[in-house]
């Protein structure tokens, strides 16, 4: 799941990392009074949406008033938010964070990610800050440092010091700077994390090391453990993704008109690809699982009819342990419940697949069958022409 | 011959009275698997599905002398059951389980890279996998039995039902599988491809390799570096999540293309310049390695002849 900045910032907040005071955070629908906007300018207002780039975009704006930084919290929410990461589409801002501002001297790039193939975290930093890391990964990868971290270590002091020095820290910032990073590296692990950045770490006009940015994406799977992160909405998810999610599918929305499911998400990602080899687009990625029944099937298809841009379904199921002569009956058993109204098209293979077959052709179902995923692909492709 | 495992095998199930356990427990008997007996913390003295139940693997190893663990035992307590099994001295773990945290697994992972350095040799494969088959021999995992066939292609692959779409495809074209090896969906794991590969490569009865990747991690140009350096046995390759977004989790925790790394199109270029055949449409897979045999056959029986 990934955190939005000020959610980050309040992780950041209970390892002692060095911040700019926030003034709050205020939603669509609050009045901008609500946020706590005192002492000395200027502010920064920041639109809370899970996107880099969003500076280029407008997202980011500096006030030297009190009354200005209020101005601009409420004129940016609800504002729509276009960047490189958002894949062409435009992101609303929902919740806007304003916080003290500090003239900038240097800007330092530092992350914690999983390095896949080592299995153990490892940090990722750059004295220059600032920029998209993959940028610099692939202009200047000589100017990247990476330092492999034991989880249960934690990092060593010498690495703390080695990574200071190789990021020219100042004298003056040097032990906060080791402390910094090493709580960075406990945040990745104590709250199952598999990225933790901050871009860009600052050292202000004024000497002072700080953190502006945060950037945390946590491990699903660790959710029992962590009730705090399970309470939080998921903002990235759709609503129809919510829903799925719910009820046991896994379910992302796409830009298609093709509707799939599919058993097992290695088969719903080939599913998709040959959609598109077919000369389609999908319009879902949609895992029923492994052990699904007639209950699971028929949730499947409200789910991928609650799409109003799907112009014709595609159901690819390998039955292995799951019985096509059950699946099929569950696709008899769901149409009647679900009303259907695009072409469906049925690719099954695997055990009971005669059965199955049989089933679907003698239900008096309206549709079309596919012995191949290729087959099925071509056919559903030609439906949603139609 | 066959890799990982083979008649000799002595299957050990943790999490054996449980409900996955006890199904796919029982489809491996059905399909000839010597299970010699399981493990249930509290259950140990009873019987289960006709086999011996234990409080610990120490125990179930000690009595049954068994080699192999396979693991259906809940994503919280998943991780301290392999290792257990690896500390109760089977030489291969297979870990189903599906939603183990990854941070687990970075301390599963440390703490059998310390184990295989000093005491025995251990193998884990997964987790998040539908586990491994020698077919005619042992079934250890979820997959359907009767889809393969003993024969001299070895498949290893990311995914569950798309490694049953391969097999099943070569099964039709009159072929048969070695071994079959899931290596599961999770970002850190046992068994990698490279490792499956080497396997492959030393085991006699297998003749031509099927891998199936799919998008994030680095692990299909690892293979690549490996197949171009090493193999001297065809490969056949597809890589799944040609179309995923970036930045989404397409199902398995490890499908994603993060920072413009893991992506569909570094995977194929990288296979395609080490040798490997690539397909882009997943229905091809059986015909590309049947075409690929018969004609490493062909010019066999040609050299013979010269």
């Amino acid at each position: 799941m990934k955190l939005l900045e000020y959610e980050g910032k309040e992780v950041f907040e209970r390892y002692g990392i060095p911040m700019l005071p926030r003034c709050g955070v205020i939603r669509i629908g609050d009045n901008p009074d609500k946020l706590n906007i005192d002492g000395r300018g200027p502010w920064v207002v920041k639109a809370q949406v899970l996107a880099g780039g969003r500076g280029k975009a407008g997202g980011v704006k500096l006030a030297k008033t009190a009354s200005e930084a209020r101005e601009l919290a409420g004129k940016m929410l609800g504002m729509k938010i276009t960047t490189h990461q958002t894949q062409g589409k435009a992101l609303t801002v929902e919740e806007v964070l304003v916080e003290h501002a500090a003239p900038i001297e240097r800007e330092i790039y530092i992350s914690v990610v999983l390095d896949r193939k080592a299995g153990s975290p490892a940090i990722i930093a750059s004295a220059e800050g600032g920029m998209s890391i993959e940028e610099l990964a692939r202009t200047n990868p000589e100017k990247i440092i990476k330092i492999s971290v034991d989880a249960e270590a934690g990092l060593l002091d010498f690495q703390a010091r080695q990574l200071a020095f190789d990021l020219r820290i100042p004298q003056n910032n040097f032990r906060e700077f080791t402390a910094f990073a090493k709580a960075l590296v406990k945040v990745f692990v104590e709250n199952d994390a598999s990225l933790v950045e901050v871009n860009p770490l600052v050292i202000s006009k004024d000497g002072r090391l700080l953190a502006i940015d945060s950037k945390i994406v946590t491990d699903d799977n660790a959710l029992f453990r962590h009730k705090d992160q399970a309470a939080r909405p998921d903002h990235e998810a759709s609503e129809i993704e919510k829903e799925a999610k719910a009820i046991g599918i896994n379910y992302i929305g796409l830009d298609g008109d093709i509707g799939c499911m599919v058993n097992g998400a290695g088969l719903a990602m080939a599913t998709l690809d040959t959609v598109k080899m077919a000369g389609g687009d999908a319009a879902n990625f949609l895992d029923v699982g492994g052990g699904a029944n007639v209950e699971q099937v028929t949730k499947a298809f409200q789910i991928i009819l609650k799409d109003p841009k799907v112009k014709a379904v595609l159901v690819n199921i390998f039955g292995g342990i799951m019985k096509c002569d059950n699946i099929a009956a569950g696709v008899v058993e769901a149409s009647k419940k679900v009303r259907i109204k695009v072409p469906l098209i049925v690719r099954l293979e695997g055990t009971n697949v005669k059965e199955g077959k049989a089933i679907l052709a003698g239900s008096g179902l309206k549709l079309e069958q596919a012995d191949s995923l290729w087959e099925a692909a071509q056919k559903a492709v030609a439906a949603a022409k139609r | 011959m066959s890799i990982l495992l083979n008649k000799k095998t002595k299957l050990i199930v943790h999490g054996f009275t449980g409900a996955q356990g006890s199904f796919h427990a029982q489809q491996c008997l059905d399909y000839g698997s010597s299970i010699v007996g399981g493990v249930t913390p509290g259950k140990g003295g009873t019987e289960h599905l006709g086999k011996p139940v234990f409080n610990t693997a120490k125990d179930a190893v000690k009595a049954t002398g068994a080699n192999a663990s396979l693991i259906f035992v809940p994503p919280p307590y998943a991780a301290d059951s392999i290792l257990e099994a690896a500390d109760a001295g089977v030489s291969v773990i297979i870990c189903i389980t599906e939603g183990i945290p990854v941070m687990d697994m970075v301390r599963v992972k440390k703490r059998l890279a310390a184990m295989n350095t000093c005491a025995h040799k251990v193998t884990l494969v997964g987790p998040n996998c539908p586990g491994v088959i020698t077919p005619g021999e042992c079934k250890a995992g979820i997959m359907p039995g009767y889809i393969h066939r003993k024969g001299s292609v070895g498949i290893v692959s990311r995914s569950g039902t798309l490694t049953y779409e391969a097999v099943w495809q070569v099964t039709c074209q009159g072929l048969g599988q070695s071994t079959v090896v899931g290596i599961g969906g999770d970002p850190v794991q046992g068994l990698n491809f490279v490792d499956a590969l080497k396997l492959f490569q030393a085991d006699p009865q297998t003749r031509a390799v099927i891998m199936i990747g799919e998008i994030g991690g680095s692990a299909e140009e690892d293979a690549a570096r490996y197949i171009k350096a090493e193999m001297t046995k065809p490969v056949f390759c597809f890589v799944a999540g040609k179309t995923a977004p970036p930045g989404r989790r397409m199902g398995h925790a490890g499908a994603i293309v993060e920072g413009g790394a893991g992506t569909h199109a570094s995977k194929v270029e990288a296979l395609k310049k080490a040798g490997a055949a690539v397909v882009d449409n997943l229905s091809e897979i059986g015909a590309a390695v049947a075409k690929g045999l018969k004609r490493k056959t062909k010019a066999k029986t040609k050299a013979a002849r010269k």
